[in-house]
């Protein structure tokens, strides 16, 4: 392997999909994963079959118009494979005057996109590795790290034993993505620790951060992990992905161990 | 084929841009892990594999070779194209005749230095089709966008455009790099959109 990752055998592709097909993906279901995403669940044609995906892989999807005119665009996959009553979940961020997000949006139950995936071979997460995850989100940059903490959590029931940290960054409260679950979470595994940074304003009696992320931040955060090897994914915008892929070598990981993917812009 | 009715383009088709790609007008960056950060004083570029003679450049002889300014649209696999970017840099023809590459060398493999390669057929990157650029929109080129120096090869996906190059190798034989063993093309025409393996 190129890159002497830690874990780079995790990372050969053993799926056995053709990502050149494109494949009908119908819609179970969407809900509103914060007031400007929407989780949006999919049935995608002879996706278990040939395999499923993994935890921060993500998939392109395409539209076409009456008049043949088509555009495509990536989006992350929220969940583990395989999910209850569905394959993909993607999360789907609003963008003013977008082409194609505003038309997810409105999808109903039993419409149906084209979709081929699942893509990614580096920024990937499985539960074979054993060190703590260390997760850091900047806005929807949650969406591939929710597939991996959905794993985790799914492992972690069935006994396994990881720390998990999960900073995300994000202007406002609102902005939160999967709030409930999160929640549920810490509740539940005192093995997760859920840090949030709000940026631009937090509500009465906020008790999380009220600044960008800093190097203060991310000692107190994930400092005492330093000698345990953590396995790091950073995902957000290209400046976010920057400052904390900066602060984490900065505070001395191994650059190896860390991952990033990076919105447009 | 599915008809997704009630969608509408917004945006005007353009014959500059390839199948399935969309116009970018800022400069994202995609990248695996952190940004390395090489000093000039510490830089060094090697060209070697089958050559006449390994050659070793540091900053201040690198950038004192005749440069080309360059404008050229950019297409990256994650579907962005960005029109007329404007760089300066070293064509990969002096590079060649520098060196001395032998007939027999088939490939070049581009290493960086936080350890990536990428590999290109030799025929596209002779003929001016490829450079080594260190100056992007008239400033030095950022670290997040391959800085100091990095290879240019606009008329395939970006991931080919090498960034923070250290190395070039003249090969015999095709050697897949970093992403083209993790599920891309191996060779990357956006016109053809040769995204994934199987394309």
């Amino acid at each position: 392997m190129a890159i002497p990752g830690k874990n780079s055998a995790t990372h050969m592709i053993d799926q056995k999909h053709d990502l050149g097909r494109w494949r009908r993906a119908t819609v179970v279901s969407t809900t509103k994963a914060a007031s400007n995403v929407m989780a949006i669940r999919f049935a995608v044609e002879g996706w278990r079959e040939d395999g499923g995906h993994k935890p921060g892989q993500h998939v392109d999807v395409r539209l076409t118009s009456a008049d043949g005119y088509m555009a495509e665009r990536s989006y992350s996959i929220a969940n583990p494979f395989p999910g209850d009553d569905f394959d993909v979940e993607l999360g789907v961020e609003l963008l003013e005057n977008g082409e194609v997000s505003p038309y997810l949006w409105q999808l109903q139950p039993g419409e149906a996109i084209e979709m081929r995936g699942p893509i990614g071979g580096h920024f990937i997460w499985g539960t074979d590795m054993p060190d703590p995850l260390v997760l850091v989100a900047g806005g929807s940059g949650m969406v591939p790290l929710m597939s991996m903490l959905r794993l985790h959590e799914s492992s972690a029931a069935k006994g396994a034993d990881r720390e998990v940290v999960f900073i995300i960054s994000l202007r406002t409260i609102d902005k939160l993505l999967y709030a409930d679950e999160l929640a549920e979470i810490s509740r539940r595994d005192a093995r997760v620790r859920i840090a949030i940074a709000l940026t631009e304003s937090v509500p009465d009696g906020w008790t999380g951060y009220s600044r960008r992320i800093d190097a203060q931040m991310f000692e107190k955060e994930v400092g005492r992990l330093k000698g345990s090897m953590p396995d790091i994914y950073i995902c957000g915008p290209t400046r976010f992905v920057e400052a904390a892929a900066n602060l984490l070598v900065g505070l001395g990981f191994n650059t190896h161990s860390i991952r990033t993917e990076r919105f447009g812009g | 084929m599915i008809i997704n009715e009630g969608f509408k383009a917004k945006r005007a088709p353009n014959d500059r841009l390839p199948p399935g790609q969309y116009e970018e007008t800022g400069f994202p960056v995609l990248s695996l892990g952190p940004t390395p950060l090489v000093p000039l004083d510490s830089w060094r570029f090697e060209v070697d594999g089958l050559v006449d003679a390994k050659i070793s450049w540091d900053w201040q002889q690198f950038s004192s070779l005749p440069a080309e300014d360059i404008v050229r649209d950019i297409h990256c696999v994650t579907k962005w194209s960005k029109f007329d970017t404007t760089w300066r840099g070293v064509s990969m023809d002096q590079i060649i005749s520098l060196a001395g590459v032998s007939p027999e060398a088939t490939h070049i493999i581009a290493h960086s230095h936080d350890g990536y390669t990428t590999n290109i057929p030799i025929e596209d990157i002779r003929g001016g089709k490829a450079w080594i650029a260190y100056v992007f929109g008239g400033a030095p080129l950022e670290p997040e966008h391959g800085g100091p120096a990095r290879l240019l090869v606009p008329h395939l996906y970006f991931w080919k455009s090498a960034k923070w190059l250290s190395r070039l190798e003249f090969v015999r034989g095709d050697r897949p790099g970093f992403w083209e063993t993790r599920g891309y093309h191996n060779y990357g025409d956006p016109w053809k959109e040769q995204r994934y393996t199987y394309d």
